[in-house]
């Protein structure tokens, strides 16, 4: 049985469990959505979704509430883990306020990205456009960007799922998907189902395996 | 997947531009509920200047909320009350990363035009400052920046999402450092979405006519409130939050997030209430978090609470129609 956890801190934690178990639904698939708020939820699920929300906010709790290490041990791991805006800054080794600045706040740092936080502009800037990933099939996906990010760089290991215009907007690096619009607002539930693909394929091989 | 029950055919606010090469949409209903669904599980602050604004973002604030007096201080001072300063305004949205929001008067078309055009997140269309129209809201469908309105009841909070609305708040009786009113008001939205529920359930669309008309709001929203059982937009709580159990209690009543009015800058402990508020609202459904939140805040140093029944402005009052 698949047991798929979101960040249960801020952000909109239960419409990523809709999608999640949409998916679960029409492919058959056991499993349960789990809320996680500490270590003990933790330990118990095969994969963690990261939620949009305010990346100060998830970030400070999650660090003032001993979480920091416990999850960046299991994601060094292998666990797979899908971050939605928010959720992908929080994943990202560096990020930076476009406006602001440098801004020191607690992330997980997991993943060899750049971001620019708030990079269109202010909510007004806020926008839905269709989007090509090729690896969810050739029909456009909805994608809503809200006050979003953009990834400014990216390392060797990180493969771009979408771009619009030039800058990223989705990427993968290992078991670790961000991207910096909100599939949990829209209908479609492709990029959940890869995500969900990619934690069936993970769990044979998830016995124990150890840092680099 | 979120509602967009209620939209209204082609709306004004819709803008359609290239970005680059791009096709984009802005101010669409998605755009701007979704906007809102990412302030969930989250606490929103009062702050009056820049510093306050940024000891809210240390401390874990969703967003803030630009005044230009809190709303003790509103009461106090008496007069009419009007949207903060452009100045500080900017100043706030030029140092801050989270979202900025101020409020506007109820009513007051042109005050929350130029609060969208200076570039806030969200307009609060507020009853805690003084009504410009006692008759009309704004019609919001014509911004596309998103608003947030209070409410009492089904009935308030319906029009109000009818108008435009992308978020409601209960009204709660701001400025009090009283949760009493707050609670009320959302066990009153609580108690008449399960009556909408249940006649939703029976299938009886002629009694959900029948409360359509009652709440004096359009068949749609009326429906769409039944089939999900809560209201179609995020829903927060607000007026008269003061501790962090105060939160605590406002999230297991079942709102989406809390704003936070004078409880943190009218009292002496702002920093330390501002995390420890941040927490319990995360943590509400943990009895043992919500203590430690709580033993991080001394009572001697909570905002000086007002009594409900004695105050002579009550706020709640303004923009029921």
């Amino acid at each position: 049985m698949l047991r798929v956890g979101i960040l249960g801190v801020q952000g909109d934690i239960e419409e990523h469990t809709l999608s999640i178990l949409k998916v679960m639904k029409s492919n058959g698939l056991k499993g349960e959505v789990l809320q996680v708020k500490s270590n003990g939820e933790l330990s118990s699920i095969d994969g963690l979704i990261i939620p949009g929300g305010e990346s100060t906010n998830i970030g400070g709790l999650i660090s003032s509430r001993g979480l920091l290490k416990p999850i960046r041990d299991r994601l060094y791991n292998g666990m797979p883990a899908l971050g939605t805006c928010a959720g992908l800054i929080v994943l990202a080794k560096k990020c930076y306020d476009r406006v602001v600045g440098d801004k020191s706040q607690p992330t997980l740092g997991v993943m060899d990205v750049v971001v620019e936080r708030n990079s269109y502009g202010r909510q007004k800037e806020s926008f839905e456009a269709d989007l090509d990933i090729p690896i969810l099939g050739a029909e456009k996906f909805r994608g809503v960007f809200i006050r979003a990010p953009t990834i400014v760089d990216i390392g060797s290991n990180v493969k771009v799922l979408s771009r619009l215009n030039d800058s990223i907007v989705a990427v993968q690096e290992g078991n670790i998907i961000g991207t910096t619009f909100h599939p949990e607002l829209v209908e479609d539930t492709r990029l959940h189902r890869y995500f969900l693909e990619i934690i069936e394929g993970n769990i044979p091989q998830s016995k124990p395996r150890f840092l680099p | 997947m979120i509602s967009l029950a209620g939209t209204i055919p082609s709306p004004k606010c819709i803008v359609r531009e290239k970005l680059v090469e791009v096709e984009v949409v802005r101010g669409t209903t998605l755009v701007k509920r979704g906007f809102a669904h990412m302030l969930k599980h989250g606490v929103i602050m009062d702050v009056t200047n820049v510093e306050q604004a940024q000891i809210a973002e240390d401390a874990g604030a969703v967003a803030v909320m630009v005044l230009d007096k809190l709303p003790y201080d509103v009461r106090m001072a008496g007069g009419v009350a009007r949207a903060a300063s452009l100045r500080v305004i900017e100043e706030v949205l030029d140092n801050t990363t989270i979202p900025v929001m101020a409020k506007c008067r109820i009513g007051h078309t042109a005050e929350a035009k130029v609060l969208e055009t200076v570039g806030v997140d969200m307009i609060d269309e507020s009853e805690v400052l003084t009504p410009a129209d006692e008759e009309r809201h704004i019609w919001k469908w014509s911004f596309t920046t998103p608003f947030v309105n209070g409410a009492r009841d089904l009935g308030e909070a319906l029009r109000r999402i009818e108008e435009g609305a992308a978020m409601i708040r209960t009204k709660g009786e701001p400025g009090t450092g009283n949760v009493a009113e707050a609670i009320r008001h959302l066990r009153i939205v609580n108690g008449e979405i399960r009556i909408l529920r249940s006649i939703y359930e029976s299938g009886d669309e002629q009694e959900l006519v029948k409360a359509a008309r009652e709440l004096k709001v359009c068949y749609e929203l009326v429906a769409e409130t039944g089939r999900l059982g809560r209201l179609p937009v995020v829903n927060f709580a607000a007026g008269g939050i003061a501790t962090p159990a105060d939160a605590a209690l406002m999230m297991n009543l079942g709102c989406d997030g809390v704003f936070v009015g004078s409880g943190i800058f009218k009292s002496e402990d702002p920093a330390e209430r501002a995390r420890s508020i941040v927490t319990a609202v995360t943590y509400h459904d943990d009895p043992k978090t919500v203590a430690e939140a709580q033993r991080m805040v001394d009572e001697k140093k909570s905002m000086e609470g007002l009594d409900v029944h004695k105050l002579e402005l009550k706020m709640q009052m303004r923009g029921t129609a």
